[in-house]
C-alpha cells in the first residue's frame, strides 16, 4: 500500500522480492499547457535517485493518469530514463486529473506520489504572442490606411528603381537586335511570394514585348507556375492589343529538378543568344550559373530576387538587381496604383519602427554594459 | 621603338582585362584537382558555431534521441555528405538513437548512403563496436511533401506527417519510436540543408513555435544568413561549408573527407586571389593610361 | 466568376491561418487546410510528370528542334520509376544494394553533383569580372573578400599563426559582425516586404496572380 501521508519519505508501491525496486520518482506536478487550444497538460517531475547508474538504474518512466486521486491510473505513454518531462495531448478540457510516475528497472517498478490535481483548459489567445500581435496590428493597419490616403493623395514618392526602369530599355534592345527576351521567374511554386511578384514584372515584361513585337520566352520549373505565366502573358498581349502574336508555347515547363533546370536554360542561353534576360524571383545555387552564362553571350540581364544568399551573386553578375523589397515593390511601381504604392509607403512605417526599436534597445544594452543599469532587454519583448 | 613597346603593353592589359573565361577555368580546374593528389595534415582552429554543434551533441546522455533532417540533394553532396556521416559515428559512438526523415525527396537515400559509409567503417575498425540496429538505434522516416507544414505538424503529433516509416512500418511497431509522439520527446534536432526548405523553416516553425534545440549543417552560400539565428541563441551552433564539416571532423578527432579536400579548397581560394589581383593591376594601369 | 472564386479562397485561408497563429481554438481549421495543403503538394507531383511527358512527347511526336533530348527525358524518366517502382525490393528501393540505388549513386549524382560543381568556375569567373577597386565601397567590399577567402581556409592560419590566428579571428569577426548586421537588415526589409505582398494578396489588391491586372 502507498504510503500516502508520509510526504517526506514515501512508501513507494513495491513488488516483494529478494532485489530492491528503485527509488520513485519526486515532486510530480501537472499543469495546463498554456496558449494552446486545450486538451494538453504538462507533467514534470524529479529524477529517480537511482536514474543514471547503478544495479537498480532506471530504463524508463511510465506516466499514469486518473481521474481519482487514488485509484483507476491508466498508462498513457512513457519516456526515456533521465527524462523529467512529458505531454499530455489527449486530456479533456475541464476534466480533473491526477498524475504518477512510474519508474521502470531491472530490479522493479516504483510509483510516485500522485500529483495535485489540474485540469486542461483552452485559451481564446495566445499571450506569449501579445507583442508580435500588436506589432502586427501597427503595421497592417499603417499599411492600409496608407491605401485609403493614396486613393485620395496625389504623387505618392517612391524613389528610382534603375533595375525596373530598365525594363523598357531591355525591351527595346531586344527588338532592335531581333533576338530574344528570356524570362525566368525563380524555381520555387506559385506559394513563394517572391514568385509573384515575379509574375506581376512578367505582366508588365509581356506586354511591352507584345507592344514592341519582341520574341518571349518563359521556360518556368513548375507546372503550377507555368499555367499562371500563361494567363498573365496571353492577358499582357489581349490588353496590348496584340493576341494573334501570343502562343502558348511562349511558356513552357522545363523541369522540377533545380540543376536540369539551370542546365536547360544554360543551353537555351548559348543557343538562342538572348538580348536580355530576366531572372525574377527566387533563385537557389543555379543563380550563378544562369547570370554568368547569360552575361558570357552578351545579354542585358535584369535580375531580382529576395534571396540574401544570392544577392551577391547578382549584383556581381548582372546589369541590374532588384534588391530585396524592390523585387515585391515592383508591382506598385510599374503600375503606379496609388493602393499599391500606399502600402509601400505603410511597410515604411514598419521599418520606422524596427529602427527604433534596435537603436532604443542598442542604447539600454550598450548603457547596461558599461554604466552597470538595468535597462529592459528589448530582444526579449518579441 | 617606344611606340611600339607601349602599343605591345596596352595590349596585354588589356587582354588581361578581358581574359576568356575559359582561361580561368582551366586554372581553377588545376587548382582544384591537383592538391587532391597530395596527401597534407592541415591546422586549423575549431570556431565557436561549430564547437556549439559538437558540444550539443557531446552532452547528451546515451539513449538520448535525436532528430536529424536531410534537405539536400547530390548537388551538395560534397559539403553536406562528410557532415552527415560526421554526425552519425558522433551520435552511434555516444549511444545515441537517431531519427531520420527528409523534406527534400532525396533526403533520406542521402542518409541510406552516410549510413552505409559508417556502418562499414564500424565493421572494419578492430575493437568489436555494434552496428547500429534498424528499428531499435535507428529508424529513417523517408520523404513527405509538405515543406515547413510537415514542420509544424510534428510539433503535435509525428504520426501526423509520417504514418509509417519509410519502408511502410507503422511507427506504432518500431521500438526506438515508442514513446515518440512529438517534438517534447526529442532531445536535439539536427538540420543539414542545402535550400528551401531547410534550416530557416527549421528555425521559424520548430525552435521559434516549440522551442527545440537545433544544430544545422549548411553549405557555405548559407552559412552566413545562420548567423543571425545563432547569435540570438535560435541555433545552438551551425557547420558552415566544407570548413565547417572539417573543423567538426577535428573536433571529433576523425579527420575524414571534409579535412582531405580542405587542401584544395584552400589552394582554389589563393588561385582566385591572384586572379583578383592580376585584373585590378590591369584595371588601374589602363585607367592610369586613359588619363 | 473564375477571378472572385481564387480571391475568396485567399482572403478565407489566408485570413484564417493568421487568426490562427492569435488566437489556438482556430487552430481546428489551420490543421484542415495544412491538410488540403498536403494533399495539393502530392498532386502537384503528379501534374509534374503529366506536363513533362506531355511537353516532351509533344517534341518528340512534331520532331521538333531538339527532339532527340525529349526521349531521352522521357527515357530517363521510365527507366527510374519502372526500376524504382517494380525492380527494387517495393518500399526499400532506397536501401544500399538495390538497382534504383545503383541508379541513384551512378547516374543521377554525377549529373547533379557536376551541374553544382560548375558554380567553382563560374564564381572565379565573376569575381575576376566583379572584384575591381572602383571607388571606396567597392576596394571595401574586395578587401573583405580577400580576407575571408584566405582566412576561412587553412592557409590563413598556416599565414597567421604566428599571429594568434590574426586573419582567421578577423575572417570570423567579419561574418559575426558586419555581415550578420547586412544579413539581418536585409532579412528585415524582405520580412516587411512579404509582410505587405502578403496583405496585398489576401485582401485582393494584388490580383496579378490570377491573371488580373
Amino acid at each position: 500500500m502507498v504510503g500516502a501521508e508520509d510526504v517526506t519519505n514515501p512508501v513507494a508501491e513495491s513488488t516483494k522480492g529478494i532485489q530492491t525496486p528503485p527509488a520513485p520518482p519526486t515532486n510530480v506536478t501537472a499543469k495546463d499547457i498554456p496558449n494552446d487550444k486545450g486538451g494538453a497538460v504538462t507533467i514534470s517531475w524529479g529524477k529517480s535517485a537511482d536514474d543514471g547508474s547503478g544495479a537498480k538504474n532506471v530504463t524508463k518512466y511510465e506516466i499514469l493518469r486518473s481521474t481519482k486521486r487514488d485509484e483507476g491510473y491508466e498508462v498513457i505513454g512513457n519516456t526515456v530514463a533521465g527524462a523529467t518531462s512529458f505531454s499530455d495531448n489527449a486530456a479533456e478540457n475541464k476534466v480533473l486529473y491526477f498524475y504518477k510516475i512510474k519508474v521502470l528497472s531491472p530490479t522493479g517498478t516504483a510509483e510516485s506520489l500522485p500529483s495535485a490535481s489540474t485540469f486542461a483548459k483552452r485559451q481564446w489567445f495566445n499571450l506569449s504572442r501579445l507583442s508580435l500581435f500588436i506589432l502586427s496590428l501597427v503595421i497592417g493597419f499603417a499599411i492600409l490606411y496608407f491605401i485609403e490616403r493614396a486613393k485620395s493623395e496625389k504623387g505618392l514618392f517612391i524613389r528610382r528603381i534603375a533595375g525596373l526602369e530598365a525594363v523598357d530599355d531591355a525591351v527595346g534592345r531586344a527588338t532592335e537586335m531581333g533576338r530574344k527576351i528570356i524570362f525566368v521567374p525563380g524555381i520555387m511554386d506559385m506559394d513563394s511570394m517572391q514568385t509573384i511578384a515575379a509574375v506581376t514584372i512578367l505582366g508588365r515584361v509581356a506586354k511591352l514585348a507584345a507592344e514592341y513585337e519582341a520574341k518571349l520566352e518563359v521556360p518556368v520549373c513548375t507546372s503550377l507556375v507555368m499555367v499562371t505565366c500563361r494567363e498573365v502573358v496571353k492577358e499582357a498581349y489581349l490588353n496590348a492589343g496584340r493576341p494573334d502574336v501570343y502562343n502558348d508555347k511562349m511558356v513552357y515547363y522545363v523541369t522540377n529538378d533545380q540543376f536540369a533546370y539551370a542546365a536547360a536554360l544554360d543551353g537555351l542561353f548559348l543557343r538562342e543568344r538572348p538580348a536580355a534576360v530576366f531572372l525574377q524571383g527566387q533563385f537557389y545555387a543555379e543563380s550563378l550559373i544562369l547570370a554568368e552564362t547569360a552575361n558570357s553571350v552578351g545579354a542585358i540581364q535584369i535580375a531580382g530576387t529576395a534571396m540574401p544568399t544570392q544577392l551577391p551573386f547578382f549584383v556581381a553578375a548582372c546589369d541590374y538587381t532588384l534588391i530585396g523589397e524592390e523585387l515585391f515593390a515592383a508591382s506598385a511601381y510599374l503600375s503606379k496604383d496609388p493602393k499599391l504604392l500606399g502600402s509601400l509607403k505603410g511597410q515604411d512605417v514598419g521599418k520606422f519602427i524596427f529602427l527604433l526599436v534596435i537603436l532604443i534597445g542598442a542604447v539600454f544594452l550598450t548603457l547596461n554594459s558599461v554604466l552597470g543599469l538595468n535597462l529592459p532587454n528589448l530582444g526579449r519583448l518579441f | 621603338m617606344d611606340e611600339m613597346t607601349n602599343r605591345e603593353k596596352k595590349t596585354l592589359w588589356e587582354n588581361l582585362l578581358s581574359i576568356d573565361r575559359r582561361i580561368i577555368f582551366i586554372f581553377i580546374a588545376i587548382a582544384i584537382s591537383l592538391p587532391l593528389f597530395f596527401k597534407t595534415s592541415l591546422k586549423m582552429p575549431v570556431s565557436p558555431v561549430v564547437q556549439g554543434v559538437y558540444n550539443a551533441i557531446e552532452s547528451l546522455p546515451a539513449g538520448s534521441k535525436v532528430l536529424i533532417s536531410f534537405d539536400f540533394d547530390p548537388g551538395s553532396m560534397p559539403e553536406l555528405q562528410p557532415m552527415a556521416e560526421s554526425f552519425f559515428r558522433h551520435c552511434f559512438r555516444n549511444n545515441l538513437k537517431v531519427i531520420i526523415m527528409g523534406l527534400w525527396p532525396q533526403g533520406p537515400i542521402q542518409a541510406n548512403i552516410a549510413l552505409d559509409k559508417v556502418f562499414r567503417e564500424l565493421k572494419e575498425e578492430e575493437k568489436a563496436v555494434k552496428v547500429p540496429q534498424y528499428g531499435i538505434d535507428y529508424v529513417n522516416l523517408g520523404f513527405t511533401a509538405g515543406n515547413e507544414v510537415v514542420i509544424d505538424r510534428m510539433g503535435h503529433d509525428f504520426q501526423e506527417s509520417y504514418p509509417a516509416d519509410a519502408r511502410g512500418t507503422p511507427l506504432s511497431e518500431i521500438p526506438l519510436m515508442q514513446g515518440v509522439r512529438n517534438y517534447d520527446n526529442v532531445d536535439l534536432i539536427i538540420n543539414l540543408s542545402a535550400g528551401y526548405p531547410g534550416t530557416q523553416e527549421w528555425v521559424q516553425y520548430a525552435v521559434d513555435v516549440f522551442h527545440v534545440k537545433l544544430v544545422a549543417g549548411n553549405t557555405a552560400v548559407q552559412a552566413p544568413s545562420m548567423y543571425p539565428y545563432v547569435q540570438t541563441g535560435q541555433l545552438t551552433g551551425v557547420l558552415g561549408g566544407m570548413k565547417g564539416g572539417a573543423e567538426y571532423e577535428l573536433a571529433l578527432n576523425r579527420p575524414a573527407k571534409a579535412v582531405s579536400y580542405m587542401f584544395s579548397q584552400a589552394v582554389a581560394h589563393v588561385v582566385i586571389c591572384l586572379f583578383i589581383i592580376i585584373g585590378n593591376i590591369a584595371f588601374f594601369t589602363m585607367r592610369k593610361r586613359k588619363t | 466568376m473564375r477571378r472572385e472564386v481564387p480571391l475568396v479562397l485567399t482572403a478565407m485561408v489566408g485570413i484564417t491561418m493568421i487568426i490562427a497563429h492569435f488566437i489556438p481554438p482556430f487552430n481546428i481549421l489551420k490543421d484542415l487546410f495544412e491538410d488540403w495543403f498536403f494533399i495539393i503538394a502530392a498532386f502537384a507531383i503528379y501534374l509534374g510528370i503529366s506536363n513533362l511527358i506531355l511537353v516532351n512527347g509533344d517534341k518528340i511526336y512534331k520532331k521538333q528542334k531538339g527532339w532527340p533530348f525529349g526521349l531521352v527525358v522521357i527515357l530517363g524518366f521510365l527507366v527510374m520509376t519502372v526500376i524504382g517502382l517494380f525492380f527494387s525490393g517495393g518500399t526499400s528501393f532506397q536501401d544500399p544494394g538495390t538497382p534504383f540505388y545503383y541508379l541513384y549513386m551512378n547516374v543521377y549524382y554525377p549529373l547533379s553533383a557536376t551541374m553544382f560543381a560548375l558554380l567553382a568556375f563560374f564564381v572565379a569567373s565573376a569575381s575576376y569580372r566583379a572584384f575591381r577597386a572602383r571607388n571606396v565601397e567597392a576596394t571595401m567590399l574586395l578587401l573583405a573578400a580577400f580576407i575571408l577567402m584566405v582566412g576561412r581556409v587553412p592557409i590563413g592560419y598556416w599565414f597567421s599563426d604566428w599571429l594568434g590566428d590574426a586573419l582567421g579571428k578577423l575572417a570570423d569577426w567579419i561574418m559575426d559582425f558586419p555581415q550578420t548586421a547586412g544579413q539581418r537588415a536585409i532579412m528585415i526589409g524582405i520580412a516587411l516586404g512579404v509582410v505587405s505582398s502578403a496583405l496585398r494578396v489576401i485582401l485582393g489588391l494584388e490580383r496579378t496572380y490570377t491573371s488580373g491586372e
